[in-house]
């Protein structure tokens, strides 16, 4: 292998960590902000309610890309100070996508038969103690392939974080670029097929999730692809 | 007319007909009775080439319908082949089938036009005809939601004659009706089996309608002709005891 | 809280050229989608060997990687290996549409599979030449049912468009940024592109979300 296909190689792999640590970052806040937003819809009071439905439509009825720019460069403006990129990064991942989380979770909610509602309800369990215990885990197993998804375009929308200068993949690709003329395509190629890569392990460790948690409730889990779904 | 020999059929591990043999002359009227996964709707479907069959020869109007000569040999037919058999074969389905995205009449032009090469105007023709004899000359412009059960069967009919088959298929074709259409739907495949002299094979639940008109009434059991006989001979004297058993309990339901 | 509503209204003719052809974007790249889509459901339904394997390893690839990295990819290797120079505008259209393909291929799909299998079995037995089996029967009745999926796909479309300003389409939010550059107001222009994303999308997806009940009703 030529040195500079070599060189590309190894500088894109060096954005390897920041792609990770966004990916993992905005995972991690989309859970949280999916859950909390999601059960919120549900929510008897009309102010939560409100107030997650207008977060919700806010930030899936904007382009994540404006967001990002909005995040990054306004709100410095208008708070006084700038948020470091990688979390401003990790903030609009989360936010946004746990817009769309928020739905997956309400329908795997709303998914679960009436009866096991009305039975928690007869055994004096707390609405708290509800959720815990009968309705979550039940949701829970319906949430994760749409979720698979979910988090695979959160892993694509890493890319976008080389608009505000965080150090992943794509903006070390975009580096490169101006100096390699004739094996651009390698940058890319790289890229693509790590991103693939990465990719995968998510699907197998939503799917391996999947799997435990069908075994808990004693039923069989379901076939989750990529091309099977889609947000 | 038609001629099953040594038919087999499995559904993956489930053997539904085995070395299968039997004949249809040309306009007969044959019924076919028997419990359902005896394998009736089966040999429609295989006539109708929806299915392939697994071994043995179907042969209709002289011509193989399965396979194709190459020289002496048979080999497994091509969808070029089977476009030119199926010609002569017709089927009407229990589901009725009409295309929802037509009205009435298109439903019974589209194949003649496309299929057939027949002209527009012809196909129209003769499909306000065939409507005026099943009972639906005004409905030409309906849609099929607009319609009845028995009146969408009717349709099917005629839908199914207008391409001219030798051969007539009718897969229990009043079991999903409601029983106060079903007489509509019987009374046309009456007329139809008194006035033309097209080759039908009847799969049905209705034995007094299969005992009236049938020229011979096929009995079936897992895969194999039980008993073939005038529906006189079946239905008053039978050979078999699960022939027997199988009328009683099918007479004493209706 | 630092609002200038004259800054915020000087911007907006410009921030509105962007939103031109941002929408004019959308509306092609859509087209191309929807086009491109079908004809790959129909080669994986149609199992042409080779053919539908290589289409189905394209969507799986295309679906599973960054749109960004493919705009890029299309931007910058196809003119010096084809000879053909894109315009950014082009590019965009090319990168987004095959991108959208992909995921009305699974539309189309699921459509086509909802097509009760006593039609296939109607236009068998009626010898109905297959090209008619496809555009009488099983399309027209496929198509007008996944219309709603395709809407949300549009609507999704429509809001990364931005990302095209990572090759220089001159699209609303590019125009922003290039308002911000100029007044050293960003505020105004950010936020109002934000808003005229809500204006578009909201009553895109009110609207598909009427087509997705009626779709149910019928």
């Amino acid at each position: 292998m030529s040195s500079s296909v070599s060189h590309i190689i190894t500088s894109v792999l060096s954005g390897l960590t920041a792609t990770v640590t966004a990916a993992l970052g905005g995972i991690a806040l989309t859970v949280v902000l999916s859950l909390a937003a999601g059960l919120a819809l549900r929510s008897p009071s009309r102010l939560v309610r409100g107030i997650s439905r207008l977060y919700v439509e806010i930030f899936r009825g904007t382009s994540e890309v404006v967001q990002l720019f909005w995040l990054y460069f306004v709100l410095p403006v208008l708070v006084g100070f700038q948020l470091v990129p990688m979390f401003a990064g990790i903030l609009v991942l989360g936010l946004n996508h746990g817009a769309y989380g928020a739905e997956i979770v309400r329908g795997a909610v709303n998914s679960v038969p009436r009866a096991q509602f009305e039975g928690a309800i007869a055994l004096n369990l707390t609405p708290a103690q509800r959720m815990r215990r009968v309705i979550l885990p039940q949701a829970f197993v319906e949430m994760l392939p749409p979720l698979n998804n979910l988090f695979i375009q959160l892993l694509k929308s890493t890319a976008l974080l080389s608009f505000i200068a965080v150090p992943e993949m794509a903006r070390q690709g975009e580096l490169l670029r101006p100096v390699f003329g004739a094996e651009i395509g390698w940058i890319y190629g790289t890229e693509l097929v790590l991103y693939l890569l990465i990719a995968l392990l998510i699907t197998s460790g939503m799917r391996a999730l999947e799997r435990a948690a069908a075994r808990r409730l004693g039923r069989a889990p379901s076939k989750m692809t990529a091309a099977a779904g889609g947000v | 007319m038609i001629r099953f020999s040594q038919v087999a059929k499995s559904y993956g591990d489930h053997v539904v007909l085995r070395d299968l043999d039997f004949t249809v002359a040309p306009g007969e009227f044959v019924s076919l009775i028997g419990p359902s996964g005896s394998g009736k709707t089966t040999i429609l479907r295989l006539l109708m080439t929806l299915e392939k069959v697994d071994g043995g020869t179907i042969e209709v109007c002289g011509d193989y319908l399965s396979h194709k000569k190459r020289g002496e040999k048979l080999v497994p037919a091509d969808e070029k082949y089977l476009r030119q058999a199926r010609k002569r074969i017709g089927m009407v389905f229990q589901q009725f089938n009409l295309f929802p995205n037509m009205n009435v009449l298109r439903n019974i032009t589209e194949a003649p036009i496309h299929s057939l090469g027949v002209t527009r105007d012809e196909a129209e023709a003769r499909a306000v005809e065939l409507l005026e004899m099943v009972g639906l000359a005004d409905k030409k412009d309906a849609h099929p939601t607009q319609l009845s059960g028995g009146q969408q069967q009717r349709v099917a009919i005629a839908r199914a004659l207008a391409m001219r088959p030798d051969v007539l298929l009718l897969d229990e074709v009043t079991s999903a009706l409601d029983p106060e259409l079903v007489a509509d739907v019987l009374r046309v495949l009456r007329e139809i089996a008194a006035s033309t002299d097209i080759t039908i094979l009847c799969v049905t639940h209705e034995m007094q309608f299969a005992r009236d008109v049938s020229d011979r009434v096929m009995m079936f059991d897992q895969g194999q002709v039980l008993e073939d006989a005038t529906p006189d001979k079946l239905f008053n004297d039978p050979d078999h005891d699960r022939t027997r058993r199988f009328l009683k309990a099918v007479i004493d339901r209706a | 809280m630092d609002w200038s509503w004259e800054a915020a209204y000087d911007s907006i003719p410009l921030l509105l050229k962007g939103l031109l052809v941002t929408v004019e974007i959308t509306l092609l790249a859509s087209a191309v989608a929807y086009a491109l889509g079908l004809v790959f459901a129909l080669i994986r339904r149609t199992g042409i060997p080779v053919l539908s394997q290589a289409v189905t390893l394209f969507i799986e690839f295309v679906r599973s990687t960054p749109l960004l990295i493919q705009v890029f990819a299309i931007f910058y290797l196809v003119p010096p290996l084809t000879g053909f120079t894109m315009s950014p505008f082009v590019t965009g259209v090319v990168a987004l549409g095959v991108h959208y393909a992909t995921y009305a291929a699974e539309v189309y799909r699921a459509g086509i599979e909802a097509v009760p299998s006593g039609q296939w079995e109607a236009a068998t037995a009626l010898n109905l030449p297959r090209s008619r089996v496809w555009t009488a029967v099983v399309l027209p009745q496929a198509v007008p049912r996944v219309v709603p999926a395709l809407g949300n796909y549009t609507i999704s479309l429509f809001k990364e468009v931005p990302l095209l300003l990572g090759i220089g389409v001159l699209d609303v939010l590019n125009r922003a940024k290039e308002v911000g550059a100029e007044t050293f107001r960003v505020v105004e222009p950010y936020t109002l592109a934000g808003v005229l994303f809500l204006l578009v999308s909201l009553p895109a997806s009110i609207l598909v979300r009427r087509l997705e009940r009626r779709a149910a009703h019928s």
